[in-house]
């Protein structure tokens, strides 16, 4: 194998790859190759880095510089001064948003510093297309480790020790899922992957299938020998093309090399995996769904008991976990149970990956130990509110999560705590938001989500998410009762204590936490017709300040419904009754005179 | 498309040829004759109902069901326009009104010369970019509304 002086890593997740990492690796490919240096530089194509915000990412190492915002044309330099020279390219360089300190070493950078990578540990080293990368990273050997040395009695109770959790909503202890499968009877068991992430603003799982899939792979192998299951199904959203190539690339390295297939290893474990591609549905997340849609049928729920453990796909014991459940397990049979349980809460252990995005300045995937602070997650890593604005709320958990506010920021982060504050860890999505949101606005934007992917099997969350939304409707535009907010407060209520399965059981959850912390914004919108973050437009007017107005008519001449009035001598005024609030004039004002009230 | 009936079934014939007595193939089927045909006609359901003995009714339960199936024929290029939280609290409402007026067309329509057809999605799991537009198969983050233009202009 040839040795190299030098590598340099080019993030091709999907979020860099649409900043425009393709080019940039191509070109450098080409200038290292022009320069010569093609035998002592290697390049590679990684996962995602995390850091979504700073891409295209491209890392030098062995110094681990970290450069951001990559372009084809920066190229050049960096391979004449860092790869040549030995110099760092400075204006590249990670700047902190507040002093405007330059960050040599990516690992010194607020935002991975407290970072502590279990999940993701592969995702941005390797070449997720390499399984030799995979095992020079201690891969599969987990995997040896079980089949050789551990009976699938010992995995399980390693895993029981860990404390490891579903990673994908529930927080359901993973070990006693395990052991309800294996204890099941029966000769033909199952070990479902979910990866039909549909949570907006989560994309942790994404990030593992496309940076890492072996790791997915491994993990699931684990619990099929655990549980005593020879066949698997990853279930996986079609609209993650990407990960579905990268798992087929991966899937067949294994047939390769003897990882799956029959007597993996020369022992008796048998193990074959199929990748389904979902079809989009939301509610497909929820297991039983999940398995019916694996069946071909509408994904919809099914009653429980019986559960998956007992009779799941196709009336077989069937045990199903999310992408980032399964990217934990290799390093806790690799690592041991207690090792993993040393990290974390008491009740939480081990670490959560979050996608923290919205206003903020960092957005990315940060992997953290349970019982870390949302302060410490949106300011020390995130870096703060996009410019300069005041913190609002942060929305944690998707559509069935809560708005929790500036009191919760010191909260440490656990599956006891967030649901204790209304909220829910679910998989993991952060979305910050700032004094601009709208808390009613997202309430509804929320409902309207719930509303339209409910499957309509069970009356309380078909009808209930309706009749929520239609209510917050009226109170965005401004036709809200005070009464409204007992009628909501009922529903929400017989909404989660009814419904068959856990979309509609948790849909309300966004009504009452921001019903709980938000109310006054609630009244300002029914009593005062106001939204006081100046977000809903039926509640919001545009004004012209006469004072201010230079006459200078590029309002007029922008706004598409001709609706602004005025001439070089009067200043123009916008004709209410006809403005659509679409906002252009603001946008296009040279001299700030247009305001919202 | 004009293809001929006889044409039709014998491509939902050559379709369903691998996933004959297999469970659960259903949804594989359409997807792959969404694929060829670009939308789920009704003569191929017909047909598919007699080659794999499943009632057209339940067919079109499931084709109805997930968003990925389509009954009407789609437009050259697919705008999936991401409102998603983190792309809603950064304007992707914005976008999507921009989108629209300058196609002309509502939400899951498609423009009369075939071009465009526009669709809302719930996630792109790009959320790191917010707000982002998927054109086909190309992911285009941190929009503006002045920016999804020049961007459409691409698509032909």
């Amino acid at each position: 194998m040839a040795l190299y002086r030098a590598h340099v890593l080019v993030c091709k997740g999907t979020g860099c790859k649409s900043s425009g990492a393709a080019p940039v690796y191509d070109a450098l490919k080409e200038e290292i190759t022009r320069r010569g240096l093609d035998k002592e530089v290697m390049l590679v194509e990684t996962g995602c880095h995390g850091m979504c915000e700073m891409g295209p990412i491209v890392v030098v190492y062995p110094e681990g510089s970290l450069y951001c915002r990559v372009t084809a044309d920066d190229v050049a330099e960096i391979v004449e001064e860092h790869l040549y020279k030995g110099r760092l390219v400075q204006r590249l360089l990670y700047t902190t948003p507040e002093d405007k300190v330059k960050i040599p070493h990516y690992r010194d950078i607020p935002f991975y510093k407290k970072q502590f990578r279990i999940a993701l540990r592969n995702c941005g080293y390797i070449n997720p297309d390499n399984i030799e990368e995979y095992i020079a990273r201690d891969g599969y050997v987990a995997l040896a480790k079980a089949l050789t040395a551990m009976d699938p009695e010992d995995v399980l109770a390693e895993v029981k020790t860990s404390g490891l959790r579903g990673r994908g909503g529930g927080g359901f202890p993973t070990g006693l899922k395990w052991e309800f499968c294996r204890r099941a009877k029966g000769d033909k068991k199952y070990v479902i992957c979910n990866a039909d992430e549909g949570d907006p603003g989560a994309f942790m799982d994404r990030s593992i299938l496309e940076g890492d899939p072996h790791a997915l792979i491994e993990g699931m192998m684990l619990g099929a020998y655990a549980i005593g299951a020879d066949e698997g199904y990853i279930y996986c959203r079609a609209e993650y093309p990407l990960a579905i190539k990268r798992l087929g690339v991966a899937m067949a390295q294994c047939t390769e090399y003897g990882l799956l297939g029959d007597n993996i290893m020369g022992t008796d474990f048998s193990f074959h995996l199929h990748v389904k591609e979902g079809a989009g549905a939301f509610v497909c997340g929820e297991e039983t769904a999940l398995m019916a849609s694996i069946e071909g049928e509408r994904g919809m729920p099914r009653p429980r008991p019986p559960f998956p453990a007992n009779k799941g796909l196709w009336g077989k014991p069937s045990n199903i976990n999310n992408v980032e459940t399964w990217a934990n397990v290799p390093s806790i049979i690799r690592e041991g149970g207690e090792w993993f349980a040393s990290i974390g809460t008491e009740k939480s252990k081990g670490t959560k990956v979050f996608a923290l995005t919205g206003k903020v300045n960092n957005t990315g995937l940060v992997e953290v130990p349970m019982g870390t602070t949302i302060r410490e997650i949106v300011f020390d890593m995130g870096g703060g509110i996009l410019n300069g604005r005041k913190f609002k709320a942060v929305q944690i958990g998707g559509p069935s999560g809560g708005c929790l506010t500036e009191e919760h920021l010191d909260l440490p982060v656990n599956y006891e705590s967030l649901t204790a504050a209304g909220a829910i860890m679910g998989s993991g999505g952060l979305v910050v938001m700032d004094e601009d949101t709208c808390m009613v606005d997202v309430a509804r934007f929320f409902l309207e989500f719930t509303q339209r992917e409910s499957c309509g099997k069970c009356v309380p969350c078909r009808e209930g998410t309706k009749q929520m939304l239609l209510t917050l409707e009226k109170i965005t535009s401004g036709k809200g009762k005070m009464k409204d907010l007992e009628t909501l407060e009922e529903l929400a209520l017989m909404v989660k204590e009814m419904s068959l399965c856990g979309l509609g059981q948790t849909a309300p959850n966004p009504v009452l936490t921001t019903l709980r912390y938000f109310r006054d914004e609630y009244e300002a919108h029914i009593k005062d017709k106001k939204c006081p973050a100046k977000a809903c437009s039926a509640l919001i007017s545009f004004v012209i300040d006469a004072e201010k107005c230079r006459k200078c008519g590029i309002c007029a001449k922008n706004c598409p419904v001709d609706c602004i009035a005025g001439d070089r001598n009067t200043p123009y005024v916008i004709d209410q009754e006809r403005c659509i609030k679409c906002g252009t004039c603001l946008e296009v004002c040279p001299f700030q005179a247009v305001s919202k009230v | 498309m004009t293809i001929q009936a006889s044409e039709v079934e014998e491509k939902i014939r050559e379709i369903v040829k691998p996933w004959k007595g297999k469970q659960g193939s259903l949804i594989p089927i359409l997807q792959a004759i969404q694929h060829d045909f670009g939308y789920l006609q009704e003569d191929a359901i017909e047909i598919l109902s007699r080659e794999i003995g499943i009632p057209t009714a339940e067919i079109y339960g499931v084709g109805t069901f997930y968003a990925q199936f389509h009954l009407k024929p789609r437009g050259r290029h697919i705008i999936r326009i991401c409102r998603g939280t983190a792309c809603h609290v950064r304007g992707s409402l914005k976008i999507l009104e921009k989108v629209m007026d300058i196609l002309k067309i509502s939400e899951n329509e498609t423009t009369e010369d075939l071009r465009f057809t526009l669709e809302p999605v719930a996630c792109l799991g790009a959320c790191g970019l917010a707000p982002v537009v998927m054109v086909n198969d190309v992911t285009y983050g941190r929009l503006t509304p002045d920016s999804i233009q020049p961007i459409l202009e691409n698509y032909k």
